[in-house]
C-alpha cells in the first residue's frame, strides 16, 4: 500500500458466465474520497461489477486492487475486514433482529471481537456507543426496537445503508440506493448518503440522473459491459458519444 | 410505534432495557431454581417413578436446548443432532466403567467427559456439515446420523451393539457423602447439570458470536458482508450444541446405566426436533416446554395407550398448523394481553370452545382406540373401558357414537371459533402493550 495508490483499481476486469460476456474488459480508478457513480443502461453489467468488487463473484480475468492490495477472488468477509463494504439493490438486512441488532452486528468486527463468545455483547460499551451513533446518523433512532422486518420501505433502505457505513469502512459501495423511492424519500437519501460519505470514497450505482449529478465527482458510463466513458458530470453530459448510448435512449434524465 | 404481540418474542428483538440490579434482574432463574429444588416433594411428584419422569424432563430439556442453539438460533435444521447426545453418552459411560474399576472420579464430573465427547465429535463432524446450510445441510445431518448408527454396531467394543454398553453409578467414590444411588439425588444431580447449561446457552446466545448466529439465520450472505464468515459461525454453534447434547448423553448414561445404539439414532433425532418445534423455537424456555410435553407423552401416555406415538403424531401436526409459534408462542402472545379489559372474557370464550373440543377429541381417541385394539390386540376382546367409559367396539352404537361426537362436537368448536377471535382483537385493540413499550 502506498500513499499514491488510488482507492480502488479495476484493470481489464472480465466476467463471463458460460459464453455470455457480462463485463468485457473493464478498467476504472477510483480516488481516495472521491464519490464516483456509475450509470448505464440495464443489463450493462453494473450490479455484476459491484458483486466482483465487493467479492460475491470472482472474475474471469483481470486485477481489482483496494488501496493498492490485490482483491479479486478474495471472500466477501476478506474484503469487507480490508475497509469496503457495500449496500444491495434489493433490500438484505436482517428481518427478524431489531434495527439496532442489524447495526451491532455490523460495528462488531470493526471494533476487533473477532469470533468472541466469551463476553456479553450487552456488556460492550464501545459497541453500544458506535452502533448508537449510527442509529443517529441514519436518524432511525426512535425505530432502535423494531424488528427490520416490520419497517417501512424507505426505513429498510435506510437501515440497509446503516448496516454498511456501521464498520467505517473508507470505501463504500451503494447499489441504486434510492430504488423504489418517492421524490422526497430520494432527497432525503441523497442527503443521507452525502453525510456518511463525507471523507470516504464512494461508487455508487444508480439509475436517477438527478441524484448522480448531484452526488458524483466522477461519472463512468458502462454500456455492454464495457466503460464508453469517465469524466465529470458537466463533462459527460455534453458527451455526444455517452447521449447516443445512453442518455439519449434510456431518457431517465 | 407498533408491536405485534408475536413480534415480541421474536429472538434478537428484544426491547432495551434499563440494567436492573443483578437479583431481579435473574429473577426467572433463581424462581426456576427454588421451583426445580421443591418439585420432587410436591404432592404427587414424591414417588420414584414421578422423580424418574422428572429427571428424563430435565435431560431432555438440555438435549432440546442444545437442539435449539442449531434450530432456532442459527437457523440449522439438523437430522442428526442424536448423534453428539448418543456420543456423549458413550464418552460417559466408559467414564463410569473405568471408575468401576477403581479411577478416582467422584460421579457428579461424569457429565464433563458427555459435554467433551459431545463437543469432540461436535468439531470433527461439524467441520465438514457446516460448510453447507440449509437443505444440504439437513441431508447431510441425516446421513452422519446413519454413519455413526451403522458405526456402533461394526465397532461393538467400543459401542456394545444394539445390547449396548453398561456400568454401575454407585460403584463410584462419594463426594460429600452421597452415593446418588436414590433416583432424587440423580435427579438432583441432573437439576445442577442442566440448570448450569441452560444458564451458559442463555449466555452464549448473547454474546457477540450468539448475536451473529441470529443474522446467520437470518441472512446469512449479509453477514458476510459485514465481516464474517457464516461457515465459522454455523461451526462454533455446531460445536457448542454438540457440547451442551453431550452433556445432556452423559447424563442420560448415567441415569439408565446404560447407553445404547438408539442413543444416537434416527428416531431421538427426530424426537429431539419435535420436542424443539412444539415448544416454540423462537423463546429460549421454548425447547424446555416442549421437552417437559413429549416426555411426559412418551412416559405418561404409552402406560395408557399402545397408541401414543399416533397422538404425539397428531399433536405435532396440530402445533406445525395452528400455533406455528409453539406452546411458548402462544403463551407469550397472551402475556401483554393479561391486563388488559376484556382478558377475562377471552379466557370466557376459551372455555367455551373448550367443551366441543374436548368432545371432539374424546370421539377421536375412542375411534383410535377401538381401531388399535381390533387391528393389534384382538386377542384382548372388544370390550374396552375409555377415560371411564365402557365401551364394547363390535357394536355399531360404539362406532356411530364416536363420530358423531368427532364430527359435532368439531362443527361445533368451528362454530365458536369467530367469537373466540373478535374476542382476542378486541383484548389486542384494548391492550396497553403499545404504552408500555420502553422509552427509545
Amino acid at each position: 500500500m502506498t500513499m499514491s495508490a488510488p482507492a480502488l483499481e479495476l484493470r481489464a476486469v472480465e466476467k463471463r458466465f458460460g459464453a455470455t460476456s457480462i463485463l468485457r474488459g473493464v478498467s476504472l480508478s477510483v480516488g481516495v474520497g472521491e464519490r464516483h457513480a456509475v450509470i448505464g443502461p440495464n443489463g450493462a453489467g453494473k450490479s455484476t461489477l459491484f458483486n466482483l468488487v465487493s467479492g460475491r463473484l470472482a472474475p474471469t480475468s483481470g486485477s481489482i486492487r483496494l488501496h493498492g492490495t490485490e482483491i479479486a477472488g478474495a471472500p466477501p468477509y476478506a474484503i469487507n475486514r480490508r475497509g469496503l463494504s457495500r449496500s444491495f439493490q434489493v433490500t438484505n438486512i436482517f428481518p427478524r433482529l431489531s434495527v439496532f441488532e442489524n447495526i451491532r452486528c455490523a460495528v462488531l468486527w470493526s471494533l476487533g471481537y473477532r469470533y468472541s463468545f466469551l463476553r456479553p455483547i450487552d456488556g460492550l460499551g464501545d459497541v453500544r456507543e458506535k452502533a448508537e451513533r449510527t442509529l443517529e446518523r441514519i436518524r432511525m433512532t426512535a425505530r432502535r426496537d423494531t424488528p427490520a422486518g416490520v419497517l417501512t420501505y424507505a426505513e429498510q433502505r435506510a437501515l440497509e445503508i446503516g448496516v454498511t457505513i456501521a464498520g467505517d469502512a473508507n470505501v463504500l459501495l451503494l447499489d441504486e440506493p434510492t430504488a423504489g423511492m418517492s421524490r422526497a424519500e430520494a432527497d432525503a437519501a441523497v442527503d443521507l448518503i452525502r453525510t456518511v460519505s463525507d471523507g470516504r470514497t464512494l461508487v455508487i450505482v444508480e439509475h436517477d440522473m438527478s441524484v448522480v449529478f448531484d452526488l458524483a465527482d466522477r461519472i463512468s458510463v458502462l454500456v455492454y459491459g464495457e466503460i464508453i466513458a469517465t469524466d465529470t458530470p458537466a463533462r459527460i453530459r455534453a458527451n455526444a458519444a455517452v447521449q447516443t448510448a445512453y442518455l439519449g435512449t434510456a431518457c431517465h434524465a | 410505534m407498533t408491536r405485534g404481540g408475536a413480534e415480541v418474542a421474536v429472538a434478537g428483538a428484544m426491547p432495551h432495557r434499563e440494567r436492573a440490579p443483578a437479583l431481579r434482574r435473574h429473577a426467572a432463574w433463581w424462581l426456576a431454581a427454588l421451583a426445580l429444588l421443591a418439585l420432587p416433594y410436591l404432592p404427587g411428584l414424591a414417588s420414584d417413578f414421578a422423580r424418574s419422569l422428572l429427571t428424563q424432563m430435565g435431560i431432555a430439556a438440555v438435549f432440546a436446548l442444545s437442539y435449539n442453539v442449531l434450530f432456532g438460533q442459527t437457523g440449522l435444521l439438523s437430522f442428526g443432532h442424536a448423534v453428539y447426545f448418543g456420543l456423549g453418552g458413550y464418552a460417559a459411560l466408559h467414564l463410569l466403567r473405568f471408575i468401576n474399576q477403581g479411577l478416582p472420579v467422584p460421579l457428579p464430573f461424569v457429565p464433563i467427559a458427555g459435554a467433551l465427547g459431545g463437543l469432540l465429535f461436535g468439531i470433527l463432524f461439524g467441520a465438514v456439515t457446516t460448510r453447507r446450510a440449509g437443505t444440504i445441510f439437513a441431508l447431510i445431518s441425516l446421513g452422519v446420523g446413519e454413519l455413526v448408527y451403522a458405526a456402533t454396531f461394526m465397532l461393538p467394543g467400543l459401542f456394545g451393539g444394539e445390547e449396548g454398553i453398561t456400568a454401575s453409578r454407585t460403584r463410584a467414590p462419594l463426594l460429600l457423602g452421597i452415593d446418588f444411588g436414590s433416583q432424587l439425588s440423580m435427579y438432583y444431580l441432573v437439576v445442577a447439570w442442566g440448570l448450569l447449561a441452560a444458564v451458559l446457552m442463555y449466555a452464549f446466545a448473547r454474546t457477540p458470536v450468539g448475536r451473529l448466529c441470529n443474522a446467520v439465520r437470518d441472512n446469512p450472505e449479509r453477514v458476510e458482508f459485514v465481516g464474517y464468515d457464516p461457515q465459522r459461525i454455523r461451526f462454533i454453534a455446531f460445536a457448542v450444541a454438540g457440547l451442551f447434547a453431550g452433556l445432556a448423553g452423559g447424563l442420560s448414561a448415567i441415569n439408565y446405566e446404560i447407553v445404547s445404539a438408539d442413543a444416537v439414532g434416527a428416531q431421538r433425532s427426530g424426537t429431539v426436533l419435535v420436542m424443539t418445534y412444539i415448544g416454540g423455537a423462537r423463546h429460549f424456555a421454548g425447547p424446555v416446554l416442549g421437552a417437559i410435553t413429549i416426555t411426559w407423552l412418551q412416559i405418561g401416555l404409552s402406560g395408557y395407550t399402545t397408541a401414543w406415538l399416533l397422538y404425539l403424531g397428531l399433536f405435532f401436526i396440530a402445533v406445525i398448523l395452528f400455533v406455528p409459534g409453539g406452546l411458548a408462542g402462544l403463551l407469550l402472545m397472551h402475556v401483554p394481553l393479561v391486563k388488559a379489559p376484556g382478558f377475562v372474557r377471552l379466557l370466557g370464550t376459551y372455555a367455551l370452545a373448550t367443551v366441543p373440543a374436548v368432545i371432539a377429541t374424546a370421539g377421536l381417541v375412542v375411534l383410535i382406540e377401538m381401531s388399535y385394539r381390533l387391528a393389534t390386540q384382538p386377542e384382548l376382546g372388544t370390550r374396552m373401558r375409555l377415560l371411564g367409559i365402557p365401551v364394547d367396539a363390535s357394536t355399531a352404537a360404539s362406532w356411530t357414537g364416536a363420530l358423531a361426537a368427532l364430527i359435532l362436537g368439531f362443527v361445533v368448536f368451528r362454530a365458536t371459533w369467530p367469537t373466540v377471535a373478535a374476542a382476542f382483537e378486541r383484548v389486542q385493540a384494548a391492550s396497553p402493550s403499545r404504552s408500555r413499550l420502553p422509552p427509545s
